[in-house]
C-alpha cells in the first residue's frame, strides 16, 4: 500500500475564515494542517504593531484558530505549520505555549520558531557591505527609501520547518517563509526528499501553490460554471494527498461544499503566474509547463508529472517603506444620466481642488458602475440605473490629504442633482506602506530553529 | 478570394483567473475545451491583447504557453496604476482584469468555427477577410 500523506489547508491569508482551521481537523482524517497568514502589506501592518508593542507583532486570530483545534489536534497528532509568526515568530509561540497550559495540555504539544528571515536590524549592515537590495521592478537601490523602511525580510524556504519536524515540533511557527514552504516542509520531513530531488521538491512546491489560497481551489472565487458550484456557504478547503514520488490528488472532506475539479483547480494554477517554466521558490525551482492535471472521481483531481530544477542563489527580500498618504472618497449618482453627471461631479471637484492650490503625485477618477473595471471595453454606461463616482488621491503632504477629504461632502449640495450614497461621511487618510521587492545573497541569511515546550 | 468569417467572444471560449505582481498583472487564459486551445494559441497572441486593453494597460504584453492546461499566461505590464498599496484603484490587485479579457472578440474562419463547434457565433461586420 502506498504510503500518502494529507495536508490540508485552513487559511488563505490574514481575514481569512475563522472556521476553516476547525473544519479541517474534524472533518476527516489529516496529517497536517497548514496556515497561511502572510501577504505582501501584512508584514508592514505586524511591524507597526510591534513598534507599538514588542510583545505584539503576529497574527493574533492564529492562537485563537489553534485554541480550536488544539484537542483534537493533540489526541490524533495532527501537525500545525503555519507563517503566523510574522515579524515577531518568538513572541506568537509564546502566546501559543501559555494559551496551550491555559487550555489544560501543558508540555503536551512542542512549538518550534524558525527566526532569521527578519533583515531590518542587519540592513545598514548589509547595505555597507556591497548588497544594494535594488528594486527588483525599478532597479532603484534601496538607499533611496532607506530611511523609510518599516520592515524587511528574506522569504525564507521549507529547510528551517523541516529540521523543527525532526526536532519534534507538532506547531511550527515561522516569519515570512514562502507560502508554500508551508507545504513542502510536511513532504519533505515525511518522504525524506533529497535537497537535490528536483522533481519530487517541484511537486511539493504546485502541491503548495495549490493550498495557499485557501479555497480558490475547491470552489472559491472561481469562474468556471460558477452558478452550478454548489454550497460555498459550507465550501470545503483543499487537501492534497500527496505521495512519496510527488504525485498527489486534490481533494476536500466529505459533505462540505464547493467542487474540486480540473477547470478550478487548473484556474488556481495560473493565479500570479509569471514564467511558467521558472516558478522560482528557494528551494527549487519549478516547471508549470510539465504539470498534469486529470480527473480522479468526484471532487478528486489527481496532479503528476511535475519537473523542476536548482533554486537559484538569492532569496527573495520583501521590504515595506512609507510612502506619503492617500484617502478615497465616493458618492452615487442616479439615472437619469447617471455617468454624466458623476463626470461634472469629478470636473467640479477637480477645478476646486486646483483652485485651493493642492497637489497630489496622483489623482485617480473612477465610475464604478460605468467604467472602472474594464474602462473602454465596457462600452456606454448611460443608462446605468447609478454610477458611483470614486476619486481617490495619494501624495507626500498629509495636510493635502486631509484637505482633499473635506471637497466630497459639499457636492451633494452643490453639485450635480441625484446624488446619494454619502452615509459613511469623511473618507478616512491613510498612510501608504510600499512594497520593495529585491533579491539577496541566500549565504547571508541564516536561519534559527528553536523548540518550545 | 475572400473566406467567410464569424466573430467570437473569448467568455465563450475559455475562463480566465487573474492576480498582480507589483505594477503588472497575470491573466490565466484556459481553453473551456481541449480542442479550443490551438486556436487560442494561433489567435489570441500578445499583440492582440495589446490592442485589446489599448490604454488601459501602460506597459508591453508578454504570453507564456501552457499547453499542458490548455492555458495561456498574459503578464500585463503597467496594468495597475502603480500596483499594490500605491495603486488608487478599485481592482488595485488586478482581480478582474480576468473578465475584462474576455471581452475579446476573435475573427475565425467559418468553416474552422463550425468544425471546432465554437458557441455563440457572431457574423463579422463584413462577414469576410481577404
Amino acid at each position: 500500500m502506498t504510503r500518502t500523506i494529507r495536508v490540508a489547508s485552513g487559511q488563505g491569508f490574514w481575514g481569512d475564515s475563522l472556521e476553516a482551521p476547525r473544519q479541517q481537523v474534524e472533518g476527516g482524517p489529516i496529517d497536517y494542517l497548514m496556515l497561511d497568514y502572510l501577504a505582501e502589506v501584512t508584514m508592514s501592518i505586524l511591524q507597526k504593531q510591534k513598534e507599538r508593542d514588542p510583545a505584539m507583532g503576529y497574527a493574533r486570530d492564529f492562537i485563537g484558530a489553534i485554541e480550536s483545534v488544539l484537542p483534537a489536534i493533540v489526541e490524533r497528532g495532527v501537525k500545525v505549520i503555519a507563517n503566523a509568526g510574522g515579524v515577531n515568530p518568538v513572541a506568537c509561540a509564546e502566546a501559543l505555549i501559555r494559551a496551550i497550559a491555559k487550555a489544560g495540555h501543558a508540555g503536551a504539544v512542542k512549538v518550534g520558531v524558525v527566526t532569521g528571515d527578519d533583515l531590518l536590524p542587519r540592513l545598514d549592515e548589509l547595505l555597507a557591505s556591497g548588497h544594494e537590495l535594488k528594486n527588483m521592478d525599478t532597479g532603484a537601490p534601496l538607499s533611496t527609501v532607506r530611511d523609510r523602511v518599516l520592515s524587511a525580510n528574506a522569504y525564507i524556504g521549507s529547510t528551517p520547518i523541516v529540521e523543527a519536524l525532526q526536532r519534534g515540533a507538532q506547531i511550527v511557527v515561522t516569519g515570512r517563509s514562502t507560502d508554500t514552504a508551508l507545504t513542502m516542509a510536511p513532504l519533505r520531513h515525511e518522504f525524506g526528499w533529497a535537497a537535490d530531488a528536483w522533481n519530487q521538491l517541484a511537486a511539493g512546491i504546485v502541491a503548495g501553490h495549490i493550498l495557499e489560497c485557501g479555497a480558490q481551489s475547491s470552489g472559491g472565487n472561481c469562474l468556471h460554471d460558477w452558478r452550478n458550484i454548489p454550497d460555498l456557504a459550507t465550501v470545503g478547503y483543499p487537501i492534497a494527498e500527496v505521495e512519496a514520488d510527488g504525485s498527489f490528488v486534490i481533494t476536500k472532506h466529505p459533505g462540505t461544499g464547493g467542487r474540486v475539479s480540473v477547470p478550478g483547480v487548473t484556474e488556481q494554477l495560473v493565479y500570479e503566474m509569471g514564467d511558467p517554466h521558472a516558478y522560482i521558490t528557494p528551494d527549487v525551482v519549478a516547471d508549470f509547463t510539465s504539470i498534469r492535471v486529470a480527473p480522479d472521481g468526484e471532487n478528486r483531481v489527481r496532479v503528476h508529472g511535475i519537473t523542476g530544477g536548482p533554486a537559484t542563489p538569492f532569496l527573495k527580500v520583501s521590504i515595506a517603506y512609507r510612502a506619503g498618504y492617500k484617502a478615497v472618497g465616493s458618492l452615487v449618482y442616479s439615472w437619469p444620466d447617471a455617468l454624466e453627471k458623476a463626470q461634472r461631479a469629478d470636473a467640479i471637484m477637480r477645478e476646486r481642488l486646483d483652485r485651493l492650490g493642492l497637489t497630489f503625485e496622483q489623482v485617480l477618477s473612477e465610475f464604478v458602475g460605468a467604467t472602472a473595471t474594464h474602462g473602454h471595453l465596457a462600452g456606454n454606461g448611460h443608462e446605468a440605473p447609478e454610477v458611483q463616482y470614486r476619486i481617490g488621491v495619494r501624495g507626500e503632504d498629509r495636510a493635502s490629504v486631509e484637505r482633499f477629504t473635506r471637497e466630497i461632502a459639499p457636492l451633494v449640495l452643490n453639485g450635480p442633482p441625484s446624488v446619494t450614497g454619502f452615509a459613511g461621511g469623511r473618507p478616512k487618510v491613510e498612510e501608504v506602506i510600499a512594497y520593495w521587492p529585491a533579491l539577496i545573497d541566500k549565504r547571508v541569511v541564516t536561519t534559527q530553529v528553536e523548540v518550545l515546550s | 478570394m475572400s473566406q467567410a468569417t464569424v466573430q467570437v467572444r473569448l467568455l465563450d471560449l475559455a475562463h480566465t483567473r487573474s492576480g498582480d505582481k507589483g505594477d503588472t498583472a497575470n491573466c490565466g487564459v484556459i481553453a473551456l475545451r481541449p480542442e479550443w486551445y490551438p486556436l487560442l494559441a494561433r489567435e489570441l497572441t500578445a499583440a492582440r491583447v495589446q490592442a485589446h486593453f489599448g490604454a488601459l494597460i501602460s506597459g508591453d504584453v508578454e504570453r507564456f504557453e501552457l499547453p499542458n492546461l490548455n492555458a495561456l499566461n498574459f503578464l500585463l505590464h503597467g496594468a495597475l496604476d502603480g500596483g499594490g498599496t500605491l495603486s488608487l484603484k478599485t481592482d488595485a490587485q488586478g482581480k478582474v482584469v480576468s473578465t475584462a479579457m474576455l471581452r475579446l472578440m476573435l475573427t475565425v474562419p467559418a468553416d474552422e468555427a463550425a468544425t471546432l463547434g465554437l458557441p455563440m457565433q457572431h457574423p463579422s461586420p463584413d462577414s469576410s477577410i481577404p
